[in-house]
């Protein structure tokens, strides 16, 4: 369970194996950029010199806020809307069966050509991004939500009539624990969905922000910024994936 | 079951007449939203003038030859990643992380490396679809009962012979699940790439009737863009539940 319990030596392989990844995946760009040139990628070297010259610019970190403001308004909104829906199509059989099949083929439409509809009805500016963040991410975390709930061992909530406790008292210790691990699943697949909408939001129709550093750059051949940028994009990506990937296996081991 | 389907259709038509009756009272903004009457009667006005055939032929053959690709690579990778743990540990993090980069920025690196045809917006759909098909297979390998594998084992039968008679029909329903959702990204893939990047296809054509202020045209291809997703998820859903109908019967 605890770190501890993990014999070193495994550990030292993983790093090994993934600095072997890291190198595979380095020599693959380099190649890549021999065999296209400058037009459409920039090497390894350079685009880190780029990212870290990024990171040195004021300007830089304006762009970084404004998407970063989005970003955590629109992973608010869809984590508590989501949760709360998911709760309550969880515990309504019912309206769960009616919502489920039209979520599922909600969350397949390709939301980039309904774009246009949030633009007119949210506005130019940081509410349409918002928005479009939000319906990335909020469907998955109602429908893993949703699942959980349904998914709750009949034989926990029987325990807890047994034992006479409280509505409060079951929602603390027995329904709470039992959905935890799987609406963190849920919020771990939304943030990175949200990222995607909004850095997909900026793309269009905004003059700040990580997503129009990237259309920009492609727009104008700007290519080392716009490599720069998705670099430190999936860096990031990568990172929080990581850590939440790590307390998520640690919250479902718990439970089993 | 009868009765969710029921409430299910009443819930879509009340929606749109709720909108229909918004937008035709002028509560709304007319160039904010058009009546779903209008949007349909617009479809069918292009599709009787041909304006649709090209478009649509374009994008769904992306789409096919993206979902073909995505599903026998994807399928393929699960299984090679599933067979080696050290790989599969560095992958998981990865495929967690994937979807939140914005792949369809490599569009210039696609054509650079491809040309200006096709087969940049098909690998797109290819990139997003194959990942969730990655995904699906592992969780289909991960859940195959070790009981299984034993009997295959003391029946002695070889690898080959082991996947196509016992670990494939035991992690089908995963696999099911890994077609379905491989389709719905390549979908959007391909689509969203025609309508940021490309010149071509459905996509552009919401685009351009964005950019030109033709709302009627772009309301128009909306509803179709909708209208084939929920049948295309509609139809796999279908088929999936008969599939399960039949395991319970056997």
């Amino acid at each position: 369970m605890s770190m501890a319990a993990v014999p070193p030596r495994r550990d030292l392989r993983r790093f090994g194996d993934a600095a072997l990844l890291l190198v595979a995946a380095t020599l693959a760009w380099q190649a890549l950029y021999a065999f296209v040139g400058d037009v459409a990628i920039t090497p390894p070297l350079a685009t880190v010199e780029n990212a870290a010259a990024l990171l040195r610019s004021p300007l830089f970190w304006t762009h970084v806020s404004t998407t970063a403001l989005a970003f955590a308004v629109s992973l608010a909104i869809g984590a508590v809307a989501g949760v709360a829906a998911g709760l309550a199509l969880g515990f309504h059989r019912f309206s769960g069966q009616v919502a489920e099949p039209i979520l599922t083929a909600l969350y397949t439409l390709p939301k980039v050509t309904l774009y246009p509809i949030v633009l007119l009805v949210f506005g130019l500016g940081i509410s349409a991004k918002i928005a479009f963040g939000v319906m990335h991410g909020v469907i998955p975390v109602i429908l893993i939500t949703l699942n959980a709930v349904r998914n709750i061992d009949p034989v926990h909530l029987k325990t807890a009539r047994v034992l006479n406790l409280t509505p409060g008292e079951t929602a603390l210790t027995v329904l709470a624990p039992a959905v935890t691990p799987e609406i963190f699943t849920g919020l771990r697949i939304g943030f990175g969905l949200t990222l995607l909408g909004v850095i997909i939001g900026e793309m269009f129709a905004s003059q700040r922000g990580l997503g129009f550093m990237i259309i920009n750059g492609i727009n104008m051949h700007d290519v080392p910024t716009m490599m720069a940028v998705i670099l430190l994009i999936m860096i990031f990506a990568v990172v929080a994936s990581t850590a939440l990937l790590a307390v998520d296996r640690r919250l479902h081991r718990r439970n089993s | 079951m009868r009765k969710v389907t029921l409430v299910q259709v009443l819930i879509v038509a009340g929606g749109i007449a709720l909108l229909e009756l918004l937008t035709r009272e002028g509560i709304t903004d007319r160039l904010t939203m058009i009546p779903p009457s209008q949007m349909a009667a617009h479809l069918w006005d292009m599709a009787r003038v041909g304006a649709l055939a090209e478009p649509l032929a374009h994008t769904l053959g992306n789409v096919a030859i993206a979902f073909v690709l995505s599903v026998a690579v994807g399928a393929a990778i699960g299984f090679a990643v599933h067979a080696a743990p050290r790989l599969r540990r560095l992958a998981d993090p990865l495929l967690a992380s994937y979807y939140a980069v914005p792949f369809f920025v490599f569009y210039p690196l696609l054509i650079a490396i491809f040309g200006l045809n096709r087969w940049p917006l098909v690998m797109i759909g290819f990139v997003f679809g194959a990942a969730a098909m990655v995904i699906a297979t592992l969780n289909g390998l991960d859940r195959v009962p070790r009981v299984l594998r034993k009997v295959a084992r003391v029946h002695g039968l070889g690898p080959v012979a082991e996947a196509l008679r016992v670990t494939l029909p035991a992690a089908a329903p995963h696999l099911f699940t890994g077609l379905k959702l491989a389709l719905a990204y390549c979908f959007i893939g391909v689509i969203a790439g025609e309508f940021i990047l490309s010149g071509e296809g459905l996509g552009h054509a919401i685009a351009y009737a964005y950019d030109s202020f033709d709302n009627p045209t772009m309301y128009a291809l909306m509803l179709l863009v909708v209208v084939l997703a929920i049948g295309v998820n509609a139809s796999l859903h279908l088929w999936e539940q008969r599939l399960i109908a039949r395991r319970r019967q056997s």
